[in-house]
């Protein structure tokens, strides 16, 4: 008995303990940043392998996941023979959720478990600690870029997964299912609020891309230097990024749209 | 570290393919292209009772929409509702007798203010006030009076059929 509480008391502290040290660690990433500017050749790189990369996955689910939404509502909506409202309906679940949400969960799996992976081993080979010898900085040369090329990455690839999965739910539901052309974009523009909609899709996976390369550097730079800790930390950050972008993703559309 | 030239002009594509994605979200999905607050009008209409009218909700003529709800107020002197309505500076030859009333889109469909041109000379300003306005129909209060109506007519009924034998 007394050692489940001294185990319960132990991880809780360790819980603690790691919280603060990603809080700090977070401080540090900023003060990195501004040495960017003399660097951008590192950001570009990072941009490439974080954001290029990620493209096709990207792509390739908008698409898939906006026909799949057109067949589904149209299959709903054409009960009420309202299936001219596919057009809003696709839009706005695109826009307002899963296009930053299910950008952020493929993006942690595509990009963020590498950057994990790539630090963590980094550290591991002790490359971090020899940088550190050659004095040169390894939270600016390292985490610095990674981190921010995350941060742009994210709701520019968000960007295109929802225009792209309204583009797939066009092609279904006007070209294969006989929605009417101009109804399907009219009704869009008309329901669709730029400030409303867009703007706080934006601001979503903003945040979704500050949390996800947060969590993607800071496990990888805390990683238990050994094969099995990196393997454990590249875990942590696909299933802690999931946890927390769902978890911040309802608590900002309380705050966006709670009020109407 | 060395970035060639490709990696950069990659790079410098998928910043460009991402604003371009956000331009079409903002152009061709969202409102921004189809209305912008700045080249409208104002008008005023009094209702004694707006149903599920909201800011923003459509105005139109004839079905086709010139404009939107702007704001809504309650006058608690007159108590009746004000709605504030703006349209387009592109419309403004609205005869100044028309009419205005609250419709449903369908069954289920959104609620808005249709205008039913009158055939005065003279058009609306900015700032004018709609004199004949019509109110929502409330469901409920519709139901309630067709339930009304049919008790009433089944009693008759029944008196009748007591009285005739």
């Amino acid at each position: 008995m007394m050692n489940w509480f001294q185990g319960l008391g132990r991880s809780s502290l360790l819980l603690f303990e790691r919280t603060g040290r990603a809080a700090l660690f977070q401080i540090r990433i900023f003060m990195g940043l501004p040495s960017l500017i003399r660097h951008p050749g590192l950001l570009v790189h990072e941009l490439y392998s974080i954001g290029v990369l990620s493209l096709a996955i990207i792509v390739i689910s908008g698409l898939t996941v906006g026909m799949v939404l057109g067949l589904q509502m149209y299959n709903t909506l054409i009960d009420f023979g309202s299936e001219d409202s596919l057009g809003p309906v696709v839009a706005l679940s695109l826009v307002r959720e899963l296009g930053p949400v299910l950008t952020a969960l493929l993006f942690s799996g595509r990009a963020g478990s590498a950057v994990t992976a790539e630090i963590g081993l980094m550290k591991a080979t002790d490359q971090l600690s020899v940088m550190e010898m050659m004095a040169v900085d390894p939270i600016k040369r390292v985490v610095a870029p990674r981190y921010l090329a995350g941060i742009i990455s994210l709701p520019l690839l968000a960007a295109m997964f929802s225009a792209v999965g309204i583009l797939g739910s066009y092609m279904v539901g006007v070209g294969l299912l006989g929605v009417d052309d101009g109804a399907f974009w009219s009704q869009m523009q008309d329901k669709v609020s730029f400030e409303g909609d867009i703007v706080n899709g934006v601001v979503k996976s903003c945040a979704f891309g500050m949390v996800a390369s947060w969590i993607a550097v800071f496990e990888g730079y805390d990683a238990v230097p050994t094969t099995e800790g990196v393997s454990r930390a590249t875990t942590r950050t696909v299933v802690h990024t999931a946890f927390a972008v769902l978890g911040l993703d309802f608590i900002l559309t309380a705050i966006m749209f709670g009020d109407n | 570290m060395q970035t060639n030239r490709a990696v950069e002009i990659l790079v410098g594509m998928f910043v460009a393919a991402g604003i371009a994605a956000f331009f079409m979200l903002a152009m061709k999905v969202s409102n921004i292209s189809t209305f912008t607050e700045k080249d409208t009008y104002k008008l005023k209409a009094r209702f004694d009772n707006i149903g599920g009218l909201k800011t923003r909700s459509p105005v139109r003529i004839g079905g086709v929409r010139i404009g939107r709800v702007a704001s809504i107020e309650y006058d608690d002197k007159q108590l009746e509702a004000v709605v504030t309505i703006s349209i387009i500076n592109g419309h403004n030859r609205i005869p100044d007798d028309s009419t205005a009333s609250i419709f449903t889109a369908g069954v289920l469909g959104e609620q808005y203010v249709s205008l039913e041109p009158g055939s005065s000379d003279e058009f609306f300003k900015d700032g004018g006030v709609i004199g004949e306005t019509q109110s929502a129909l409330v469901l409920e209060r519709m139901i309630g009076k067709f339930m009304m109506g049919v008790g009433s007519s089944n009693n008759n009924k029944t008196n009748n059929s007591k009285k005739t034998p």
